[in-house]
C-alpha cells in the first residue's frame, strides 16, 4: 500500500509533478528556445558583411564558436525565471505551507527543488547550446565565412560548458528566490547580478575587479569562446569559480529557509 | 484520546507576544472548535503544530510525536490553513497527485478523495478557474489525501455562501463521527455552537476557556425568559414582587431573569393574567462570547 517512511526519492517525485503540471513551466522553456533561437539567428545572419569588412586581426580574432553562442546572455535570464518561480511561485500563493506540511524537513524540500529545476536546467541548457551552435555554423556555412565543427579543437567544450553555464545560474535563481521570497525581488537581483555589475564593471574598487573574473557575463562567461581570451587563460576555472559563489548563496538559502517561520 | 497536545505554546514577535502560555488538548471523535476574535493567535498556533513556525517556548505535539517527526505526515494530519494556496495554473487532480507523490501515497487515494468532495468532474480544470467554494473542497481533498486521523481547518467557511457552509459543517461533523480529531478554527460563535462539541477559546494569545460547547453555554451566567401578556405593567409588578428581575423586551415584552419559565406559568396562572408568549431564552454563544473576550480584543470599535 502507501510507503511507511518517506524518502528523498518521494519528495523528488512531488516536485517532479509540480514543475512539469502548470503550463507557465513549458512555455518558459517554450520562450528559452524562441529567444534563443532567435538571438542566434540575429547574430550570425549578417555574418557575411561582418567578416567581409573585417581587419586582418579581427579576422584572427574569429570565433565562430563564440559568436553562435551569445544568445546566452539573454538565455540566462530565462532560465533564471524558470528557476526563481520553482520557489517564488509557492511563496506567491502561500503553497509552500503546504508543501512543508508533506515534507516537513525543510532542506529534504528545498533540495528536492534544487535537483528537479538543475536536471531540468542542465537539459534544457545543453539542449539549447547545442542548437543554437548547430544553427550558428549552418548559417556561417551558407555566408562562406569559416565557420566551427563540433570535432573542432576546444568546440564541445564551449557548447558543453555553455550549457552548464545556463543551468548554473538557473540554480542561483533558485537560491536568490528562497532568500528573497518574492519573484520581482529575486528577478531584479539576477538581472542586477548577470547586467548591471558587469556593465558598471570599471566603476569597482580593485579587489571587485579580482571577483569579476569570476562573474557571470564576465569571467565565468570566458568558457563560451574558442579563441583564447589572454586574461582567462583556464576558462574552466572561471566557470567553477562561479559555481562556486552559486554554492555559497545556496548555502545561504538552505539556512534562512530552516531557520524561517512561513 | 488525546490526539493534539499543546502545553505552554508561546511565541513572540520581537515585543509582541501573539500566543502566550497556552495549553489545550484536541481529542480523537469530536470537532474541537477554536475560537477567538481576528488576531487572537489561532492560526499562529495552527502554524506551530504544523511546524510552520517555531514555538518561542513551549511543545506541540500530534499523536505524541512532533510534526517533524512523523514519518508520514499526511497519514497522521490533514491540514486546511488557506484555500487560496494553489498554483493557478495546474489542475487540481496535479495539485493532489504532486502532494500524494511526496508521501508516496498511491494514486487512488487521489480519486478517492476528489470523489468524497464531489470535485471528480472538476479534476481536469486548472485551479485558477475555481470558485472559493471549489477551492476549499480541494483544499479539504488535500487534508484527506493521507485518511489522517487529526484534521486541522483554518476558518473552513470564511466568505462561503450558506449551501458550502452547511456542506463544510456536515463534513467536519461525519470526520468526528468516523472518529478522526478535527481542530475547526473560527471567529465567528455561532458557526462553531452548530458544529463543535468542545471549545478552545482564546484571545490575545491566551486560554479563556477550554470546555464542552453546553457547559460553556451554561456557565455563561442564567437564561432569561421572555414574557408576553396583555397586561404587561401589572405582570411585571407580580413577578418583581416574587424576587425576578423584569426588564422591558421587544414589543412591550418581558424578559425575566431569575425565574424558571415553569414557574412564572404558575404564578400566570395563580393570578389569571393571560400569557400570549412564555419562552426561556439560551443564552447565545456569540454573547457569552463577547462577554468573555471583552477584554482582550485588539481593537475596541467606539459605540455611537
Amino acid at each position: 500500500m502507501s510507503a511507511r517512511v518517506v524518502f528523498f526519492g518521494h519528495a523528488l517525485h512531488a516536485e517532479w509533478v509540480k514543475l512539469r503540471s502548470p503550463r507557465s513551466t513549458w512555455y518558459t522553456l517554450a520562450c528559452l528556445f524562441g529567444v534563443g533561437i532567435g538571438i542566434t539567428v540575429l547574430a550570425t545572419g549578417r555574418a557575411g558583411e561582418v567578416y567581409g569588412s573585417a581587419s586582418a586581426a579581427e579576422r584572427l580574432a574569429w570565433d565562430p564558436t563564440g559568436r553562435s553562442l551569445t544568445a546566452y546572455l539573454v538565455a540566462q535570464l530565462v532560465i533564471g525565471v524558470l528557476g526563481t518561480l520553482v520557489v517564488t511561485s509557492e511563496y506567491a500563493t502561500g503553497l509552500v505551507r503546504t508543501s512543508l506540511a508533506v515534507t516537513p524537513r525543510r532542506h529534504r524540500l528545498l533540495a528536492a527543488k534544487v535537483v528537479v529545476a538543475a536536471v531540468v536546467a542542465v537539459v534544457a541548457g545543453q539542449v539549447l547550446m547545442f542548437a543554437c551552435f548547430l544553427l550558428g555554423q549552418g548559417l556561417f556555412a551558407s555566408q562562406d565565412v569559416p565557420h566551427a565543427r563540433l570535432g573542432d579543437p576546444g568546440v564541445l567544450s564551449a557548447v558543453v560548458g555553455g550549457g552548464l553555464y545556463l543551468a548554473a545560474i538557473a540554480v542561483l535563481a533558485i537560491g536568490l528566490g528562497t532568500i528573497m521570497r518574492a519573484t520581482a525581488g529575486a528577478l531584479t537581483t539576477l538581472v542586477g547580478i548577470v547586467f548591471l555589475v558587469p556593465a558598471l564593471a570599471g566603476l569597482f574598487p580593485s579587489w571587485f575587479q579580482g571577483l569579476l573574473d569570476f562573474w557571470p557575463s564576465q569571467g565565468a562567461a570566458a568558457v563560451f569562446a574558442t579563441v583564447p581570451d589572454p586574461a582567462y587563460p583556464h576558462p574552466w576555472l572561471n566557470l567553477g569559480g562561479m559555481c562556486l559563489g552559486i554554492a555559497v548563496v545556496l548555502a545561504a538559502a538552505f539556512v534562512v529557509f530552516h531557520r524561517r517561520d512561513v | 484520546m488525546t490526539m493534539i497536545d499543546v502545553r505552554g505554546l508561546t511565541k513572540r514577535y520581537g515585543l509582541d507576544t501573539v500566543v502566550d502560555d497556552l495549553s489545550f488538548t484536541v481529542e480523537a471523535g469530536q470537532v474541537t472548535g477554536f475560537l477567538g476574535p481576528n488576531g487572537a493567535g489561532k492560526s499562529t498556533t495552527m502554524k506551530m503544530i504544523l511546524g510552520l513556525a517555531a514555538p518561542t517556548g513551549g511543545s506541540v505535539t500530534v499523536g505524541g510525536r512532533r510534526y517533524r517527526d512523523l514519518p508520514v505526515p499526511l497519514t497522521e494530519v490533514g491540514a486546511l490553513l488557506d484555500a487560496g494556496a494553489l498554483h493557478a495554473g495546474r489542475k487540481a487532480r496535479d495539485h493532489l497527485l504532486a502532494l500524494a507523490a511526496g508521501n508516496g501515497l498511491p494514486r487512488r487515494r487521489v480519486d478517492e478523495v476528489l470523489a468524497r468532495t464531489g470535485l471528480d468532474s472538476v479534476a481536469h480544470r486548472r485551479a485558477g478557474g475555481f470558485s472559493l467554494g471549489m477551492r476549499q473542497r480541494l483544499g479539504i481533498a488535500a487534508a484527506l489525501l493521507g485518511d489522517p486521523r487529526v484534521l486541522i481547518f483554518d476558518e473552513p467557511v470564511n466568505g462561503l455562501d450558506p449551501e458550502g457552509i452547511r456542506w463544510i459543517r456536515d463534513f467536519m461533523r461525519s470526520l468526528a463521527r468516523e472518529g478522526r480529531a478535527v481542530l475547526v478554527s473560527s471567529h465567528l460563535m455561532n458557526e462553531m455552537a452548530q458544529t463543535a462539541d468542545h471549545l478552545v477559546v482564546i484571545g490575545r494569545g491566551r486560554l479563556i476557556a477550554d470546555t464542552g460547547v453546553d457547559e460553556f453555554l451554561r456557565g455563561r451566567g442564567e437564561g432569561t425568559v421572555l414574557v408576553r401578556t396583555p397586561e404587561p405593567a401589572e405582570f411585571a409588578l407580580r413577578l418583581t414582587a416574587t424576587g425576578a428581575t423584569v426588564r422591558e423586551g421587544p414589543d412591550s415584552s418581558l424578559v425575566v431573569t431569575g425565574l424558571a419559565s415553569e414557574e412564572i406559568g404558575k404564578l400566570a396562572a395563580y393570578h389569571g393574567t393571560v400569557l400570549g408568549e412564555l419562552t426561556p431564552q439560551r443564552p447565545s454563544l456569540e454573547d457569552a462570547f463577547m462577554e468573555l473576550t471583552q477584554d482582550s480584543v485588539e481593537y475596541h470599535g467606539v459605540t455611537a
